[in-house]
C-alpha cells in the first residue's frame, strides 16, 4: 500500500542527527497533560513533518521548540529539549536569543502593519542592528530566499498589508529567516493559502532546507510526502511513529499510523 | 375574487383587512421613529441657533486679544480666558495622559488578571462618575491649601483628575484592540515585551488612544465646577502659572449672571467660542485619528 506517488528518498546529507533533541518531554496546560513522554531526534538540514489528527499535540510540541508556550499562563513541563546539545530551558538561556535561533512561521500569516522592508528587518532592528547597509542587504537576501524579491523590490516601502495571502506568508518566511535562525518552525504554513500559493511555499521549503533545519506541522498528508524527509505521527499527545517519510507512508510500523494515513480516522 | 378592499394578491376579505391593518401600523410606526429622531435634533439645533444668533455679533479679533471689561464698561474681550483654558487643559493633560496610558499598558500588557490590574480598572470606572466639583475640591485640598493660593496649577490638577479615568479606560480599549497576532509575531522574532509594546502595540493603538485623549480634552475644556475654587478667575493676562487664572467656562459663569447687557453678550460669544473649540476637538478626533486600514 504505497501512499507516495514520488517517494522522497531518505536524505543522505551529513549533518547532526540530533540537531534538535527531545528527551522525556511531558507537557501540561494547567492540569491537562498534552504531551506524554516524547523522545525524538530531529536531524539537521532536513525537513521533518509532524502529522496527526486535530488535538494530537503536534502544534504544542512545535511551540515548545521556541518556548512560545510560555506566553500562556499555567503551562509546565518535565523533561528536556536540546538544540545542538544545549538545553533550551536552562536558566542561562535567554529566551529572546533562543527565539532568534529558532524562528517560526504561523498558520495565518501575520505581517506587522508596517512596510514590507520594515517587516523583514524587524528581527534585526530589535537586536540592535540599525545600519542601513546591513539592513538593506539582509532584506534583499531574505526576500530572495523567500522567492518574494521580484514581486516586492519595487514596493519595499509600501504597506505589507497590501500583499496577497500567499505573498504575505512568504513575507513572514522572509522575516523569520532574516534572523538567520538555525531551525525554522512552520505551523501549517499553507493551510490558509490557495493551491498555487501552496506550491510556491512548498518549493520554497525545498530550497530552504539546504540552509535551515525545518520542522513543519501539517494536516495535509500529501504535503508531508511532497516536502519532508522524515515524518512523525502523533496521536493523543504521544509520538506513535517517527521514520523516513517514504517508509511511514509506504510501510508504517504501527497500526494506528496505518489507520490514520489510509484515512480510517482523521 | 373581491376587488374592492383587496389588492391583487390577497385571497379573501379577511386577509385583505389584516394586510391593510398591518401596513397601516407599519407606516405609522416608521413615521413615528422618523419624527422622534427629528425631535431629538431640535434641542441641539436650537442651542446652535441661539449660540450663533447671540454670539456672532460680538465675535471679532478683539475677543481673542482683549481683556474682560469691568462692570458696565464696553469693549474688551476674553483672550486671557481662552489662553487660560488652553493652558490648564494642557497642564492637566501633561499629568493625566502619561499616567493613564502607562497604567493602561500595565493593565493590558503586563497583568490583565492580576489583582492590581483589576483594582485599577474598578477604581477608574468609579472615577469616571465622579462629580466634577469633587475634582475641584480635591485639587483645592491638595494644591490650593498647601500652596496657599489659587493657581493655574490647581486648575490643571483638577482637570487632570477629571481626565485621567477616561484616558486610562479608552487607552486600555485601544490596546485590547490591537491584534494578538502582532504580539505573537513579535515575540516569535525574539523581541522583548518592552520592544513589542513600543514598536508594535503602541503605534497600532495610537489612533484610538488619541481619540480618547481628544474626547477627554473636549470634556475638560467645558467644565466650570473644577475651576471655580482652584483657578478662580482673573481680569488680566496671567503672568505666571502660580496665580489665579481666567478660563472660558468661569468667564461665562461670571458674565451670564451680571445685569450688564454687554457682559451678557460677551458671555454668549464666549459660549460660542467654547462650543466651537469642543466641536473642533471632537471632529479632529474622528477624522484625523481614524484607522486607515
Amino acid at each position: 500500500m504505497d501512499m507516495t506517488e514520488e517517494a522522497t528518498p531518505p536524505a543522505a546529507g551529513p549533518g547532526r542527527p540530533d540537531f534538535l533533541a527531545v528527551r522525556n518531554l511531558d507537557f501540561f496546560y494547567g492540569k491537562k497533560q498534552a504531551l506524554f513522554d516524547i523522545n525524538m531526534d530531529i536531524p539537521e538540514n532536513q525537513v521533518t513533518a509532524f502529522i496527526g489528527p486535530s488535538g494530537c499535540g503536534k502544534s504544542t510540541l512545535l511551540r515548545n521548540f521556541n518556548r512560545m508556550n510560555e506566553l500562556i499562563d499555567g503551562v509546565r513541563h518535565t523533561g528536556d529539549i536540546r538544540l545542538l546539545g544545549q538545553s533550551i530551558f536552562d536558566r542561562s538561556v535567554e529566551v529572546i536569543a533562543l527565539r532568534r535561533s529558532v524562528g517560526m512561521v504561523f498558520q495565518k500569516s501575520n505581517p506587522f502593519p508596517k512596510s514590507i522592508y520594515e517587516n523583514v528587518v524587524y528581527g534585526l532592528r530589535i537586536s540592535g542592528q540599525n545600519s542601513r547597509a546591513v539592513l538593506d542587504e539582509a532584506a534583499e537576501r531574505s526576500l530572495r530566499a523567500a522567492a518574494l524579491w521580484d514581486e516586492a523590490k519595487d514596493r519595499l516601502h509600501e504597506s505589507a498589508l497590501g500583499l496577497s495571502g500567499g505573498q504575505m506568508q512568504r513575507l513572514c518566511i522572509a522575516r523569520a529567516i532574516a534572523n538567520r535562525p538555525k531551525v525554522l518552525l512552520m505551523d501549517e504554513p499553507c493551510s490558509a493559502l490557495d493551491p498555487i500559493a501552496t506550491v510556491k511555499v512548498e518549493e520554497l521549503i525545498h530550497e530552504l532546507k539546504q540552509e535551515f533545519t525545518i520542522v513543519i506541522v501539517t494536516h495535509n498528508m500529501q504535503q508531508a510526502t511532497r516536502t519532508s524527509d522524515k515524518t512523525a505521527f502523533f496521536y493523543l499527545g504521544k509520538l506513535i511513529e517517527f521514520a523516513d517519510t517514504h517508509r511511514i507512508f509506504s510501510n508504517p510500523g504501527q497500526k494506528q499510523t496505518e489507520d490514520y494515513i489510509t484515512g480510517r480516522f482523521g | 375574487m373581491e376587488t374592492s378592499l383587496t389588492g391583487f394578491f390577497e385571497s379573501s376579505k379577511a386577509e385583505a383587512s389584516n394586510v391593510a391593518a398591518r401596513s397601516l401600523r407599519n407606516r405609522i410606526l416608521s413615521w413615528a421613529c422618523i419624527g422622534l429622531s427629528l425631535l431629538t435634533l431640535v434641542p441641539l439645533a436650537s442651542i446652535l441657533y441661539l449660540l450663533l444668533k447671540n454670539g456672532l455679533p460680538l465675535l471679532s479679533l478683539s475677543v481673542f486679544t482683549g481683556l474682560p471689561p469691568a462692570a458696565g464698561m464696553a469693549g474688551g474681550g476674553f483672550g486671557n480666558a481662552i489662553l487660560g483654558t488652553l493652558v490648564m487643559v494642557g497642564l492637566g493633560l501633561l499629568a493625566a495622559a502619561p499616567l493613564g496610558i502607562l497604567s493602561a499598558i500595565y493593565i493590558n500588557e503586563y497583568g490583565p488578571t492580576t489583582r492590581l490590574a483589576q483594582a485599577v480598572r474598578i477604581v477608574a470606572k468609579l472615577l469616571t462618575g465622579i462629580p466634577s466639583i469633587i475634582c475641584g475640591v480635591f485639587a483645592f485640598a491638595v494644591v490650593v491649601s498647601t500652596a496657599g493660593g489659587f493657581s493655574a496649577y490647581a486648575g490643571g490638577a483638577a482637570l487632570a483628575v477629571l481626565m485621567l479615568p477616561t484616558i486610562l479606560l479608552t487607552s486600555e480599549q485601544a490596546l485590547i484592540g490591537v491584534q494578538g497576532t502582532y504580539r505573537e509575531a513579535s515575540y516569535g522574532l525574539g523581541a522583548t515585551k518592552f520592544q513589542t509594546i513600543v514598536r508594535i502595540v503602541l503605534p497600532d493603538a495610537l489612533p484610538a488612544i488619541m481619540t480618547g485623549i481628544m474626547l477627554a480634552v473636549a470634556r475638560a475644556a467645558g467644565e466650570t465646577a473644577p475651576l471655580l475654587f482652584t483657578a478662580l478667575f482673573s481680569q488680566f493676562w496671567a503672568k505666571s502659572l502660580a496665580e489665579p487664572t481666567a478660563s472660558l467656562s468661569v468667564l461665562i459663569y461670571n458674565f451670564a449672571t451680571v445685569p450688564y447687557a454687554h457682559q451678557i453678550e460677551l458671555a454668549w460669544t464666549a459660549s460660542l467660542v467654547l462650543v466651537a473649540f469642543v466641536t473642533l476637538a471632537n471632529v479632529t478626533a474622528q477624522l484625523a485619528f481614524s484607522k486607515k486600514n
